[in-house]
C-alpha cells in the first residue's frame, strides 16, 4: 500500500511539471528552436527516430562504398585506407548512430504511454540525451576530411593498431564515442527512472509490456558497461597523447587486455541492440495472431538470462588470441548456453502463432521476417560457439554474414515493425500497405542476397575487412554487392511511406490494429502531445499482458 | 495439411540438393568453393567433420523450428477462418524445450572439447618456426636451423590495378613461401612486430593471433605435399588483404635440400658486403627492395601518404645533403611510435645500402649519395 502511494505521488507532482511543460511550450519558442529545447517524450522521441534514420542513410551509403568497390576483385573505386574508414565508420555509425538511438527513440515514445505515465520521468536529461547525439557523430563524420583521414581500424578498434599505429583524428574518434557513451547512460537512467517510478497505479512490473521490460534490462545493461567502454578509450587516449602504454607492449602494456576490455562491453552491448527488438516482436505477433503470448513470464525471465549470461561470453569474441585452454572451454560453453534462452523466445513466437487467426499486415510481415532471419542469425551463433570450428570461422565472411543476420533482418527489421506498428499511433494515419508490402519483400530478398552468400565466401577462406580478394571468392562477392545495393534502395520506399502517413492516408482509430492490447491503444490516434496527464485506471486482473 | 508438410519438407530438400552440388569455383585450397575445406591435418579433418555435424544439427532445427512456424501461417489464416485458441503456458512443453535444447548442445560440447585439446597440445614438436606478422609481411624463422626470411606478396601491383590479366593465386602468392617438410609435428610459435596480425591457412585448420609483447603456440603436422594458402585475418592496417600465407609441404629430403639453398643464400647475401657496389648495381637491387618492403608505405613514386606515411620524393631527410645518417639510422633502427619497422636486423646490409641509395637517387631526389653495403655492416656491427 505504501509503494503505491508514493507512487501516486510522483505521478502528481510528475504531472505538474507535465502541465507546467505544456503552459511554458505554447509560450514557448517556435520552430526549429522548439524542438531544441522541447522536453516532450513524443518530440524527443520523434527526433531519436529521425536521427538514425539519417544515420541509417549515411552508414548504408558507406556500406555500398564497400559493395561497390568488392563487386569484382581488384581495386577499382577506392584506395584500401578509404575502404578501411569505409569498414570503421559503417560499423560504428549503425551501431552507435542507427540501431541504438532508434531504440531509444522507440523507447521514449512508447515506454510512457504503455505504463500509463505523462512524460518520462526526467524530461531535461532526455532533452540533452538526445541533443549529445547530433554533436557526437557530427565530430565523428568531421574525421573523415581531416589530415590523415577517419578512423580506420574497424569498428571494434583494436589497439595498438588504433592507438600508435592510427590517424592523427584518434582523438575526435575516442571523443565522438564519449558523447554517445554519454547519451547512452543518461538515456538508460531516464528510462530505468520511469519505469520504476511512474507506472500508472496498479500496474506491477509482471504486467508491463514486454517491450517495456526488454528495455527496462537493456537499460541496466548499458549502465553495466558504456563505463567500460569509456573507460578503455580513455586508456587509448592517454596512450596516444600522454605517454601511458595501457595497450602498448614495448612499454610493459598489453594489447589483449584492449580486447578483453572492448568485449566485456561489446557482448552486452550486442544484446543492447537485440532485447528491445524481442520485446516489439513480443507485441506484434500476439496482435496478428490474435492470440495472447504463449508464456509472458518466461520471456522475462528468458530475457534476463540472457542479459546475465551475456557479461560470462565476451571472450568467445577472442577464442584466437592465445586464451588459455580452460578459458577456451569456459567461453564455449557459456556461450552455448545463451541458446537455450534464445530459443526459448523462438519457441514462444512459434507456440503464440500456433493456433492462432493470423493475418499478414506489414509491421507482422517485419515480425515474423525478423523470427526466421534472426533463428538463421542465432543458429550460426551457436556454430561460432564451438571454438575448434570457430578457429575457421572467426574474422571471416562468415561471422560477417552471422551478425549481420541478427543486425539487419533482427534488430533493424524488429525496428522497422515497431514503426509500422506504431505510425497509425504516432501520425494518426495507417502506412500504405501495398508500400509497405514492397518494402518488405524487396528488403527481404535484398537482405537475404547480400548476406546469405557471406556464409559460403567466409566458409571458403575470405577474411573479413578486406578491399581485394582471392579469385575463387569472386561470385559471392558479385551476388552480395547486387543484394546490397538492392536492399540499400529499397529502404528508400520506407521514407516514401513514412512521409506519405505523416502527410495523409487512412485514418486510424484509437486502437488501430484489432488484436493489439496495451494502454497506448486507449489514447486517441494521432496521439495528443500529452498523454496521461492524470494515471489511467488499470486492473491487473483485465489489462494485465500476463493474466490467467 | 499433410500436403503442406510434404511440400514444405520436399522445398526444403531441394534448397539442400542445390546448395551441395553448386558448380564448384576455382579453388586455392581443399574447399568446394562454398564450405570450409577439409584440409589435408588430422585435426583439419576433425575440424571439418565437427563444422559438418553442428551444421547438420543446425540446419535440422531450422527445419523443424521454421516447418511448425510455416505450417501455422499457412493453416491458422484468418482469411481460412481460423479462430484463435486460448491457450497460454504448459510447464511441460516449456520444460522440454528447454531441456532438449540443452542435451542437443552438451552433444555437440563433448566433440568439441576433445578436438580442442588436441589442437592445444604443442608437445613433442619436431621443428620451430618462430613467425613475426609485420606490416605487411610475414617473416619466418626456423630457430635451431639458422634460417629466416620475409614472405612478401608476389602478385603484382598491375594486377591489383587492374593493368594486367589477373593470375590464377592473384593475392594468395608469396615470393619465398614457408617449407615444411611432411610427417613432422611443427609448432609455430608467433608473435607480431607492429600491430595485431593472425597466422591463418584454412587447410592446416590453424587460426592464431600474432600479436606484439606475446607469443602463442600453435601446432601442424602434413602427410601429403603440396602448397597450401591462406592469408592474414587479423585487421592490420592499409595492406591487410596483401599479406598472404603460403606453406609449401615438401618430403624430407627435399626439406633439408631447401634448407642447404636458404643458407647458402644467406651465406652469398652476407659475403655481398665485401666488395664494392657500383650505383647502377645499388639502384636496381635498391628498387627491387624498395618495392617490396617500402613501397607500401612510402608509394611507388615517394610521394607516401601524409600525415601517417611521409613522403620521400624531393622533401626531408632523403633530399638533404646532411640527412644521411639520420636516414640510414631511421632505415636501420626504426621509429617508435610510428608505422616505420627497424630493418637492420631483417634485412641484408646490401640491401639496405641499395635501398638507402635508390631512395637517395630516385624520382629525382638526384643527392647522388653512394651508400656501400660495407659501410652498413660497419655501422651495424658498432652497434
Amino acid at each position: 500500500m505504501a509503494s503505491e502511494t508514493s507512487q501516486a505521488t510522483l505521478h502528481s507532482s510528475v504531472s505538474d511539471v507535465a502541465a507546467g511543460g505544456a503552459a511554458h511550450a505554447s509560450h514557448g519558442p517556435t520552430g526549429l528552436l522548439r524542438w531544441l529545447v522541447t522536453t516532450n517524450h513524443k518530440e524527443i522521441g520523434s527526433l531519436y527516430l529521425i536521427f538514425s534514420l539519417v544515420m541509417l542513410f549515411i552508414g548504408g551509403s558507406m556500406a555500398l562504398v564497400i559493395r561497390a568497390e568488392l563487386f569484382q576483385p581488384g581495386m577499382q573505386y577506392v584506395q584500401p585506407e578509404f575502404f578501411n574508414q569505409m569498414t570503421t565508420m559503417h560499423g560504428l555509425i549503425m551501431v552507435f548512430g542507427a540501431i541504438m538511438p532508434a531504440f531509444v527513440g522507440l523507447a521514449n515514445w512508447m515506454i510512457p504511454m504503455q505504463i500509463g505515465a505523462p512524460d518520462m520521468a526526467l524530461p531535461r536529461l532526455n532533452n540533452f540525451s538526445f541533443w549529445l547525439l547530433p554533436v557526437a557523430f557530427g565530430i565523428l563524420l568531421s574525421t573523415l576530411f581531416m589530415e590523415g583521414g577517419g578512423p580506420n581500424f574497424g569498428w571494434t578498434f583494436y589497439a595498438p593498431l588504433s592507438t600508435t599505429f592510427a590517424p592523427p583524428s584518434t582523438s575526435f574518434f575516442i571523443m565522438s564515442i564519449h558523447l554517445a557513451g554519454i547519451s547512452s547512460i543518461l538515456g538508460a537512467i531516464n528510462i530505468i527512472a520511469t519505469i520504476l517510478n511512474l507506472r500508472t497505479p496498479g500496474m506491477r512490473l509482471m504486467d508491463m509490456s514486454l517491450f517495456v521490460w526488454t528495455w527496462l534490462i537493456t537499460a541496466f545493461l548499458l549502465i553495466a558497461v558504456m563505463p567500460v567502454l569509456a573507460g578503455v578509450v580513455t586508456m587509448m587516449l592517454m596512450d596516444i597523447n600522454f605517454g601511458t602504454s595501457f595497450f602498448d607492449a614495448a612499454g610493459g602494456g598489453d594489447p589483449v587486455l584492449f580486447q578483453h576490455l572492448f568485449w566485456f562491453f561489446g557482448h552486452p552491448e550486442v544484446y543492447i541492440m537485440i532485447l528491445p527488438a524481442f520485446g516489439i516482436v513480443s507485441l506484434i505477433v500476439p496482435t496478428f495472431a490474435r492470440k495472447r503470448l504463449f508464456g509472458y513470464a518466461s520471456m522475462v525471465y528468458a530475457t534476463a538470462s540472457i542479459a546475465l549470461l551475456s557479461f560470462v561470453v565476451w571472450a568467445h569474441h577472442m577464442f584466437t588470441v592465445g586464451l588459455p585452454l580452460t578459458a577456451e572451454l569456459f567461453f564455449m560453453y557459456s556461450t552455448m548456453l545463451i541458446a537455450v534462452p534464445t530459443g526459448v523466445k523462438v519457441f514462444n513466437w512459434i507456440a503464440t502463432l500456433f493456433r492462432g487467426s493470423i493475418t499478414f499486415e506489414v509491421p507482422m510481415l517485419f515480425a515474423l521476417g525478423f523470427i526466421v532471419m534472426f533463428t538463421i542469425g542465432g543458429l550460426s551463433g551457436v556454430m561460432l560457439a564451438i571454438v575448434p570450428a570457430d578457429f575457421q570461422y572467426h574474422d571471416t565472411y562468415f561471422v560477417v554474414a552471422h551478425f549481420h543476420y541478427v543486425l539487419v533482418p533482427g534488430a533493424l527489421f524488429a525496428i522497422m515493425a515497431a514503426v509500422y506498428f506504431w505510425l497509425p499511433k504516432w501520425t494518426g494515419h495507417y502506412a500504405s500497405e501495398t508500400l509497405g508490402k514492397w518494402h518488405f519483400w524487396l528488403s527481404v530478398i535484398g537482405v537475404n542476397l547480400t548476406f546469405f552468400p557471406m556464409h559460403f565466401s567466409g566458409l571458403a577462406g575470405m577474411p573479413r575487412r578486406i578491399p581485394d580478394y582471392a579469385l575463387q571468392f569472386a561470385d559471392f562477392n558479385m551476388i552480395s554487392s547486387i543484394g546490397g545495393f538492392l536492399f540499400g534502395f529499397s529502404q528508400l520506399i520506407f521514407v516514401w511511406v513514412v512521409i506519405k502517413a505523416v502527410r495523409g492516408g487512412r485514418k486510424a482509430p484509437a486502437k488501430a490494429w484489432e488484436g493489439a492490447e496495451g494502454l497506448e491503444w486507449t489514447v486517441p490516434s494521432p496521439a495528443p502531445l500529452h498523454t496521461f496527464d492524470t494515471p489511467p485506471a488499470y486492473d491487473p486482473q483485465t489489462d494485465s499482458p500476463s493474466r490467467h | 495439411m499433410g500436403r503442406i508438410l510434404y511440400a514444405y519438407l520436399y522445398a526444403a530438400s531441394i534448397c539442400l540438393i542445390v546448395l551441395s552440388t553448386t558448380a564448384q569455383a576455382s579453388s586455392i585450397n581443399t574447399s568446394s568453393g562454398f564450405n570450409m575445406p577439409p584440409g589435408v591435418t588430422e585435426i583439419s579433418r576433425e575440424v571439418y567433420s565437427l563444422h559438418m555435424t553442428i551444421l547438420w544439427i543446425c540446419v535440422a532445427i531450422a527445419v523443424v523450428v521454421f516447418g511448425v512456424m510455416f505450417y501455422s501461417l499457412i493453416v491458422y489464416r484468418k482469411s481460412k477462418g481460423a479462430k484463435p485458441a486460448h491457450f497460454h503456458e504448459n510447464t511441460t512443453v516449456e520444460i522440454i524445450w528447454t531441456a532438449v535444447p540443452l542435451v542437443i548442445l552438451v552433444l555437440m560440447a563433448v566433440p568439441a572439447t576433445a578436438t580442442l585439446k588436441k589442437m592445444y597440445d604443442t608437445s613433442d614438436a619436431e621443428l620451430d618456426v618462430l613467425v613475426t606478422g609485420y606490416q605487411w609481411r610475414w617473416r619466418y624463422e626456423y630457430l635451431e636451423e639458422d634460417v629466416s626470411f620475409f614472405s612478401n606478396l608476389a602478385t603484382p601491383r598491375e594486377q591489383i590495378y587492374e593493368a594486367e590479366e589477373k593470375g590464377d593465386f592473384y593475392l594468395v602468392e608469396v615470393d619465398e613461401p614457408m617449407v615444411v617438410p611432411t610427417g613432422v609435428k611443427v609448432r609455430l610459435l608467433l608473435t607480431a612486430n607492429d600491430v595485431i596480425h593472425s597466422w591463418w591457412v584454412p587447410d592446416l585448420a590453424v587460426k592464431k593471433d600474432a600479436i606484439p609483447g606475446f607469443i602463442n603456440e600453435t601446432w601442424f603436422k602434413v602427410d601429403e605435399p603440396g602448397i597450401y594458402r591462406g592469408q592474414c585475418a587479423e585487421l592490420c592496417g592499409r595492406d591487410h588483404a596483401f599479406m598472404p600465407i603460403e606453406v609449401k609441404a615438401v618430403s624430407p629430403d627435399e626439406y633439408q635440400l631447401w634448407l642447404a639453398s636458404r643458407r647458402e643464400a644467406a651465406e652469398a647475401e652476407v659475403a655481398g658486403a665485401d666488395r664494392e657496389w657500383s650505383l647502377d648495381e645499388l639502384m636496381e637491387r635498391g628498387a627491387g627492395t624498395y618495392n617490396t618492403y617500402c613501397a607500401a608505405c612510402h608509394q611507388p613514386q615517394g610521394q607516401g601518404l601524409p600525415p601517417m606515411f611521409p613522403a620521400l620524393a624531393g622533401v626531408g631527410m632523403s633530399v638533404d645533403p646532411d640527412g644521411l645518417r639520420a636516414h640510414k639510422e631511421i632505415v636501420l633502427y626504426g621509429k617508435t611510435g610510428t608505422a616505420m619497422p627497424a630493418f637492420g636486423s631483417t634485412l641484408s646490409a646490401a640491401e639496405l645500402a641499395a635501398v638507402i641509395t635508390y631512395e637517395r637517387n630516385a624520382w629525382g631526389n638526384d643527392t647522388g649519395d653512394l651508400i656501400q653495403p660495407s659501410a652498413i655492416r660497419a655501422m651495424l656491427e658498432s652497434q
